[in-house]
């Protein structure tokens, strides 16, 4: 008989005294569950993620795995699997004690994810860690699977009664993509809503678990300098740019379903949007920081089929050249159909209109096979309102930007106007630079460890909730239905650009007359 | 490091030399690749004799990406008259295409007895200004190395290296008045106060921390501060008064009291155990018992803590709570990330474990 571990009826509950001055906060006993269990991500991220949190100390006191996955296979086969998977792909050299201890305690249970004898299975193999432990242990469901059986599986949990349990929390963790569409996602956040309340619901966008999205906000609220200039009286506009080297590689089958829209602009690239523009939340508590990401999305105008051309670009990659060598363009790369007209490259212009944002454009741009691979957010401040010095030569004034470097290496740049030496006054800009790789002693933890850890903990600041999941979606679905070859209004010829190069040209046509899109 | 290609020695040189050659070899360096970018995180000064400079400049090596951007290693060598001094910039790793590689300045100066009086002006110049700066003096040399306090924020000891527990507790004590201290004695403690506040953690066992009956702690025969602390911290998180401790044959037992006026009073026995088959400093285990009779034992073992509980029914469980060991580096390569951060909790629990002290 398993002992619950919350508090009796009436009791009040108390601080625990011994958290205090701890750099990890307890997390409680968890048999964690992955649905998915054989697939790519599971492999490269997932037990990688766990192994380093055991190798660290980080797991729970009690901590569980169970694999789900359609192949029939015996517990053991599977802990090679993981074994082979942790080795191969793990941040460290494993601890031989250290995976052994934690393999113990894997289990795998086959099965397709709408067949009920799984689930019953499952629940007791659950059961049988909880007697083991001689306690009710948390349970955390892990949706690594294929998009179309997030319902499924979601529902076959409400029905075989996994949704809750008695004297123990039970969460569910959800990959992305969460819809492919607004309706998809109204309808699936229906369908989970249905089965689990909110508070255990943990939608991932990797995005937010790294160090560096995290960042943003120490960068903007731990920061005097820069808030009296946070707004449109003083920034002119500000450009996210996504831009990756690499083409699609073996990832046809997701992608050409995808697009570089609802690959990495709906999700992550609002997401930084958010960051950017979001006002001070009242408390870091996931409530609060939603709520005001929330509120950004809402001020964004959902656009309307005629503004569509005017405020967005897609293109596709052709033929070219990328690390000194020759490439294919997307429609010659494996497994990508004849003829497809998937884009691998998005821009939009983007307005929040709201007393702090009114005016000032937000440009965003995503590709692959681009001149480099670059993540930053760059805010270029308006001019300065007079210049003495013009009339001495000094065209080289430009206005300040700051940029906010993700990747690859992380920093913040500010570029200002100095002096050039001589007898002249003539400015030029120069480029005042901080990287934080140069600053802390300590690595940044896999995003999944730490996205992982705080699901387990029920921590849900740095996932998406449902509205706002569903105002991501408002933005991108009317441009993601305009884009489709169906549609009534015909989209266009789908632009192209060389592989290697700064994009396709058209995407200049969204800037204002004196904008320019910064060198990828 | 990789790559060390940046060195620059002088014999009877002065710090403002040094400190010249510094900034050259940096220009140089990042001339050759612009990816090449100091780091600019900590001073570490570590004040040390000369003979074990060897032995001082391994340990550090373990400390992988821990390691301070600037090491200041100051070498006494008693009769020595000249100034030399070393520096060296190097980076782990070539930079990858687009990347940044990080350089690490390490600064070797040899003196001897007649700079000792103006220890200051030799170390000050070689600090980079504005960023925290970690005094280290690992053997020993408490007199000498007080005048590089007041160039520090921190300060990095291991009170175990102490031959008498009452003389560690004491100077930490001391020490912390004026600037950070980061024990390593403390930081050993580590894994099993997270264990101790994560084994109470469910909202219904943590009001029974209030009715700990009795604590064992099995230590490194070496390592009797490291038990203390780990007792002072359970004493000043749990509001107990304790008295001091009495030796009985190899442990130091003692008695505690928990509970303020309005909670009824609870004794708690403590008991510090000699383990001499444990290899490595640090603690062994730790038993802790409740009034309702439930009892937690928690042990070093391959791949983790061993732990075993015993339930008011008498049900007894055992498992393992996976973990790697730190081993000696780790720990020490910890200290100087504490450097960084600070713990609330540190002093309370010294200032409990030096009460413990009759």
């Amino acid at each position: 008989m398993a002992v619950h571990t919350d508090l009796p009826a009436g009791e009040e509950e108390i601080e625990n005294p011994l958290t205090a001055g701890l750099e990890r906060l307890p997390v409680a006993p968890t048999t964690l569950v992955i649905f998915g269990a054989t697939g790519d991500l599971a492999r490269r991220k997932l037990l990688p993620a766990l192994y380093n949190l055991a190798h660290d100390g980080a797991l729970p006191e009690r901590f569980n795995l169970v694999g789900v996955s359609r192949k029939e296979k015996e517990h053991d086969d599977y802990r090679a699997e993981c074994e082979e998977a942790i080795r191969r792909f793990s941040r460290r050299t494993p601890d031989p004690d250290v995976l052994a201890g934690l393999l113990e305690h894997v289990k795998y249970v086959p099965g397709t994810f709408d067949e009920d004898a799984a689930y019953s299975q499952l629940r007791s193999v659950l059961d049988e860690f909880e007697r083991e432990a001689g306690e009710t242990l948390n349970r955390a469901f892990y949706l690594s699977t294929a998009p179309g059986f997030f319902p499924v599986i979601v529902e076959q949990l409400g029905a075989s009664e996994l949704a809750s349990h008695e004297g123990g929390e039970v969460r569910v963790i959800i990959e992305k993509p969460f819809g492919t569409t607004l309706a998809e996602a109204r309808e699936l956040n229906r369908k989970v809503l249905a089965i689990f309340d909110e508070a255990q619901v943990f939608r991932i966008d990797h995005y937010l678990g790294k160090e560096t999205v995290q960042n943003m906000m120490a960068f903007r609220f731990a920061n005097g300098m820069f808030e009296p200039l946070w707004n449109r009286n003083y920034i002119d506009s500000v450009q996210i740019t996504a831009a990756e080297d690499l083409g699609i590689g073996s990832r046809a089958d997701y992608y050409d379903s995808s697009g570089a829209l609802r690959d990495l602009i709906q999700n992550h690239m609002l997401q930084l949007l958010c960051h950017v523009a979001m006002e001070p939340p009242v408390s870091f508590t996931a409530e609060e920081v939603r709520n005001e990401k929330v509120k950004v999305l809402q001020a964004i105008p959902q656009p309307s089929p005629a503004e569509i051309p005017e405020m967005s670009v897609r293109a596709q990659y052709g033929p070219g050249h990328a690390g000194g060598d020759d490439v294919p363009g997307y429609l010659q790369e494996e497994g990508v159909p004849e003829g497809s007209t998937t884009e691998t490259y998005a821009a939009l212009r983007l307005h929040v209109d709201n007393w702090r944002w009114a005016g000032v454009p937000f440009y965003l741009r995503t590709g692959k096979r681009l001149a480099r691979k670059i993540t930053e957010i760059a805010v270029t401040l308006k001019p300065v309102p007079h210049l003495a010095f013009s009339q001495q030569g000094s065209l080289g004034v430009q206005p300040n930007q700051l940029v906010l470097t993700l990747q690859p290496n992380e920093g913040v740049s500010l570029r200002l106007g100095a002096k050039i030496p001589g007898t002249r006054m003539i400015i030029r800009p120069v480029n005042m630079e901080f990287q934080y790789g140069t600053a802390f002693l300590s690595q940044s933890p896999e995003a999944y460890e730490r996205l992982i850890t705080d699901a387990m903990r029920g921590d849900a600041t740095l996932f998406t909730r449902n509205d706002e999941v569903e105002a991501q979606w408002r933005i991108c679905d009317p441009i993601v239905k305009y884009w489709m070859p169906t549609h009534p209004q015909e989209p266009g010829p789908l632009p192209s650009y060389e592989a290697g190069s700064q994009g396709p040209a058209e995407a200049d046509g969204l800037l204002r007359e004196d904008d320019r899109w910064r060198a990828i | 490091m990789s790559r060390s290609d940046a060195v620059w020695s002088e014999q009877g040189t002065t710090p403002d030399a040094i400190e010249a050659a510094l900034r050259r070899l940096l220009i140089e360096v990042h001339a050759e690749n612009e990816s090449f970018v100091p780091a600019r995180v900590l001073n570490m000064i570590a004040f040390v004799d000369r003979e074990w400079t060897g032995e001082i400049a391994n340990r550090l090596r373990g400390v992988g990406r821990y390691h301070a951007s600037r090491l200041v290693v100051l070498a006494y060598e008693p009769g020595r008259e000249r100034l030399d001094a070393r520096v060296m910039i190097a980076a782990d790793d070539e930079p990858a295409p687009g990347e940044l590689a990080l350089l690490r300045e390490t600064v070797v100066v040899e003196l001897g007895d007649r700079h000792l009086d103006d220890l200051l002006t030799i170390a000050d110049p070689l600090v980079v200004t504005d960023l925290p700066t970690l005094l280290w003096s690992p053997h020993g040399h408490h007199e000498i190395v007080t005048e590089l306090l007041a160039l520090s924020q921190a300060i990095l000891l291991d009170s175990v290296d102490e031959p008498a527990a009452s003389d560690a507790l004491d100077r930490a004590c001391e020490l912390s008045e004026d600037l950070y201290v980061v024990d390593l004695a403390w930081l050993r403690t580590t894994p099993w106060r997270e264990r101790l506040a994560a084994s109470f953690d469910p909202p219904a066992l943590r009001r029974e921390l209030q009715t700990i009956t009795g604590v064992t702690i099995r230590h490194h025969p070496a390592s009797t501060v490291a038990a203390m602390l780990l007792a002072g911290w359970m004493a000043s998180r749990l509001g107990w008064e304790a008295s001091p401790l009495l030796a009985e044959g190899e442990a130091l037992i003692g008695e505690a009291h928990a509970g303020r006026s309005s909670v009824a009073r609870q004794d708690v026995a403590l008991r510090l155990e000699a383990a001499p088959e444990l290899q490595i400093r640090g603690l062994e285990g730790l038993t802790l018992n409740t009034a309702s009779g439930r009892e937690l034992q928690l042990g070093r073992g391959p791949g983790g803590l061993r732990a075993r509980t015993r339930n008011p029914r008498g049900e007894e469980r055992t498992w393992t709570i996976p973990g790697a060991s730190r081993g000696e580096t780790g720990v020490l390569g910890e200290g100087i990330r504490q450097a960084l951060l600070r713990d609330p909790t540190y002093v309370p629990a010294l200032r409990a474990a030096r009460a413990m002290i009759s």
